[in-house]
């Protein structure tokens, strides 16, 4: 059989000419990104613990983008331009989230058209004020002061402080190469809070540690922290 | 012509006498009669509900379907073993499997059962109910007695979602689609509607069930009855518990129940255990052939006529095995080359088993002063212990099959430092000798070696005697239990202690420990909330209960709190609820090579060990108590309120 090799040329440029043209949306390249911030202080929480929700309607589903916040509070997410709805469920996070009447937590709202910062407003039970880490003698001590913001029929007690120390910069209760929990029966004065952990020897051997303070609050599951240190010693 | 025209005329006569007779016979006969044909590939609906035996087969396909969160053999996503190796109280030593102990907590959707495979099943026994009560051609006891085994299965789904997802859209009758979309989809019930329909459910169909110990498999009086008295159990400490987690609630009360409703459930969960220990659904009793109690604890599971099984799923060569054995027998004896090994209990739930005088210690490793404790024989470490710690775990130098488990992690040597190989079972010549011998147990432990144990430990309960049952072709057919007398009794126990009888839980608990050889008994003053949490975490490991009890005491996020497990949290506050346990540890034995102090070599000493693949933590979430309902359920069903903490 002779092959006619004029309609595979035909053919190859009809597909060519098909695929030429775009025929998917573009990718979204619109940045979203934030801080929890209480006044103008970042809200420090854990790594992954803390998620957020963002809704867009009008596309019949209504389920959520989900994501986490950042351990230094912020967040960022890659978004096509649009309306979009930002909430924090219920229960989440070491802070107070604005509700609606119902209960539901209330939304933010965002017209997202090119990059935008969004800084989500939220009202903390304590903030850790003062903190100071040093590490001297293979040590690591840490004082600090417990503001608490939420004194109303909303307030919390506090848990326990605890001091991590670890040798990346992810130092939480999961993360950690050594802790001290100071459970609240021991403190005694909110304003004037010491904690004090040995260091233990790290392999491969470093000279800086990493190190923050957390507060457990009563009825939570999500902690505050300080701002992350790096110390060397 | 005219006999030309009167031949025509005839002619004519006889074709349309012919006609009008073919049209007329064929016309006789009604359409239905030709074009209705019974199909040959399948039975109709009113054939199928005619004739008992064909309805039973409907049936077993809904008993085939229930679900269980821990099964023998499990399904695709979780092979029977996997879905028992979580929560620290196992290690899997299988490298796909690894992400168990490497994960740093759950996702929201764990546990959760596909919405749509739920419902299904929801719809069918609906359906099955509806035919089996429209149904005129059955016998009317075997009507009944279907109608109750379709309610049975009914509720206890009900239940295995509740206990997932508390309350849920509540369906007792199959559902039209109509125009109306809306009209189909319902609101969640209530937690505690749900569990008063498994209860209320319980106590109608009982008397329509057969009263007899021999009825395993299928419903049977005590079965619902046992249901009845755990979903009780769960819904009391609910009410009783949930108001110490007042963030894992809704206010509509599609999760969490009041608190003033924890001494009613508790109520009805003690009577429903008394009926069962009084015998009134038959005769059943604690598994006890005499021997030594924990041969006896093992064979209860191996034995299907035992008189302690209410309920359970059975399987039969020939018709439906599972792989358990298989995945989990030592690897030294394996039936089937490299398959074994993966189910590996942790030091963490071994070192919960009590002395014989009711108290709590950590297995000796070291001394007062920190110095190794030097064994003569490799399991006397293990001496003295709670018989159901043997008859649980398959523990080193003990026997399986008639042979014994090889398992050893090396040599230790004078100055301390240890001798062995990563290879399992491997020889080398000791410092100073030229002669090769084995170094390391051919069962394990080596670090991130899987299929031998890496934490020390095999599991003994399930695991098949029965020649061949390691194969992989021929399986096991040991029966995975659902309820069970002991449960029974432990969850009397723990009504009479949560209605302040302490005295009674003491009685009731007493019978179970008595079985396991601690037959110091217990009083009333020794019973606490610590005691009826370790007891049950004890008697039903690897049951299938440690998640759902986790949960509904609220101890969950307590237990699996995201901080990493160390030494001393293994050592210490045994027996205590409260007590973490994020990280599965292991007791790895090690032989002492010493020739020049013959006091000490050739004896063993152990060390507690987290194996090296263990990098992860259990982290429980407000979030996990109650698993997500997906977001396509939601959108689907707008009605549907999200969990707490989600």
């Amino acid at each position: 059989m002779k092959i006619s090799y004029k309609y595979f040329l035909g053919v190859l440029a009809l597909a060519s000419a098909v695929a030429c043209k775009k025929d998917n949306y573009s990718a979204p390249s619109s940045m979203l990104t934030g801080h929890l911030l209480y006044n103008s202080d970042t809200i420090q929480v854990e790594r992954n613990q803390v998620p957020f929700q963002i809704y867009q309607y009008g596309f019949g589903k209504v389920g959520p983008i989900g994501s986490t916040f950042a351990q230094d509070g912020s967040f960022s997410e890659v978004l096509f331009n649009g309306t979009y709805k930002i909430i924090i469920p219920n229960g989440q996070g070491p802070f107070m989230w604005k509700q609606t009447a119902a209960g539901n937590p209330d939304t933010v709202n965002v017209q997202l058209k090119g990059n935008q910062n969004v800084d989500l407003q939220v009202t903390p039970y304590y903030m850790v004020r003062n903190a100071n880490i040093t590490v001297s003698g293979g040590t690591a001590s840490a004082t600090c002061k417990l503001e608490k913001i939420i004194t109303d029929a909303n307030a919390k007690d506090v848990e326990r402080v605890s001091l991590y120390v670890n040798k990346d910069q992810f130092a939480s209760g999961g993360d950690n190469i050594a802790k001290m929990d100071l459970p609240a029966a021991s403190i005694t004065d909110m304003n004037n809070i010491s904690l004090s952990v040995a260091v233990p020897a790290m392999t491969p051997a470093q000279n800086y540690v990493y190190a923050r303070i957390g507060v457990k609050i009563a009825g939570l599951e999500d902690m505050i922290f300080s701002p992350l240190v790096k110390i060397s010693f | 012509m005219e006999k030309k025209k009167n031949i025509r005329m005839k002619k004519l006569l006889s074709i349309t006498t012919i006609t009008a007779l073919v049209l007329g016979l064929a016309g006789c006969k009604k359409d239905s009669a030709f074009l209705d044909v019974n199909p040959t590939t399948f039975l109709t609906t009113d054939q199928v509900f005619s004739d008992p035996n064909l309805v039973l087969t409907v049936l077993a396909d809904l008993y085939n379907r229930q679900e269980d969160i821990s099964s023998l053999d499990g399904n695709s996503n979780d092979p029977g073993w996997r879905s028992f190796a979580d929560f620290s109280e196992s290690f899997p030593s299988e490298n796909g499997s690894s992400y168990l102990v490497q994960r740093t907590g759950w996702g929201y959707g764990q546990w959760s059962i596909d919405w749509g495979t739920a419902y299904t099943y929801v719809r069918e026994v609906n359906l099955f109910l509806e035919r089996d009560s429209a149904s005129t051609q059955l016998a009317d006891a075997d009507k009944k007695r279907f109608y109750a085994e379709g309610r049975f299965l009914r509720a206890m789904y009900y239940f295995e979602l509740a206990k997932r997802y508390g309350g849920v859209p509540l369906i007792t009758h199959s559902l039209t689609l109509t125009k109306d979309v809306s009209s189909i989809q319902y609101p969640r019930a209530k937690e505690s509607d749900i569990y008063d329909f498994v209860i209320s459910e319980a106590e109608a169909i009982k008397g329509d069930l057969p009263a007899d110990p021999a009825t395993k498999s299928r419903a049977s009086r005590a079965a619902a009855v046992a249901m009845e008295c755990r979903a009780a159990l769960y819904a009391g400490s609910i009410a009783k518990y949930g108001a110490t987690t007042a963030a894992v609630s809704l206010p509509g009360g599609e999760v969490g129940i009041d608190a003033s409703k924890a001494n009613d459930y508790y109520t009805k969960s003690l009577n429903a255990a008394k009926e069962i220990i009084a015998g009134t659904d038959g005769a059943y009793g604690l598994y006890n052939n005499g021997g030594d109690p924990s041969d006896n604890y093992a064979n209860l599971f191996l034995d299907k006529a035992s008189i302690e099984t209410i309920y359970f799923e059975d399987f039969k060569t020939g018709g439906k095995t599972h792989g358990f054995t298989t995945n989990d027998q030592p690897y030294s004896f394996s039936d089937e080359g490299g398959d074994a090994g993966r189910l590996d209990p942790s030091l963490n739930l071994v070192n919960q088993y009590e002395k014989l005088d009711n108290t709590f210690a950590p297995l000796a490793t070291v001394d007062g002063s920190n110095k190794p404790i030097y064994y003569t024989n490799e399991d006397d470490i293990f001496a003295g212990r709670d018989a159901r710690l043997a008859g649980t775990v398959l523990l080193p130098n003990r026997q399986f099959k008639g042979k014994t488990v090889d398992i050893w992690a090396g040599y230790v040597l004078a100055d301390g430092s240890i001798f062995t190989s990563d290879e399992a079972g491997h020889t080398k010549a000791l410092p100073g000798t030229t002669v090769p011998v084995q170094v390391v147990g051919i069962d394990g432990p080596v670090n991130g070696l899987e299929l031998r144990t890496q934490s020390g430990f095999y599991i003994r309960k399930y695991l098949d005697p029965t020649t061949g049952s390691g194969r992989r072709g021929q399986g096991s057919t040991v029966a995975f239990i659902r309820y069970r007398f002991a449960e029974i009794l432990l969850n009397a126990a723990e009504a009479s202690f949560e209605l302040g009888h302490p005295d009674d839980a003491a009685t009731y608990m007493n019978l179970v420990r008595a079985r396991a050889g601690l037959t110091t008994p217990l009083v009333a003053g020794d019973i606490t909330f610590d005691r009826v949490v370790h007891e049950r975490r004890i008697e039903l490991a690897f049951e299938g209960h440690i998640l759902f009890d986790m949960k509904r005491w609220r101890l969950a996020h307590k237990r699996w709190d995201g901080a990493p497990t160390t030494m001393a949290d293994v050592r210490s506050n045994l027996g205590v609820a409260t007590q973490h346990s994020t990280q599965p540890w292991g007791l790895w034995p090690y032989k002492v090579y010493n020739p020049a102090d013959p006091a000490t070599n050739g004896k063993w000493i152990f060390k507690e060990t987290l194996p090296a693949l263990a990098t992860g933590y259990n982290k429980f979430l407000f979030g996990n108590y109650y698993s997500q309902i997906s977001d396509n359920a939601i959108a689907a069903n707008p009605k549907l309120v999200r969990q707490p903490n989600q």
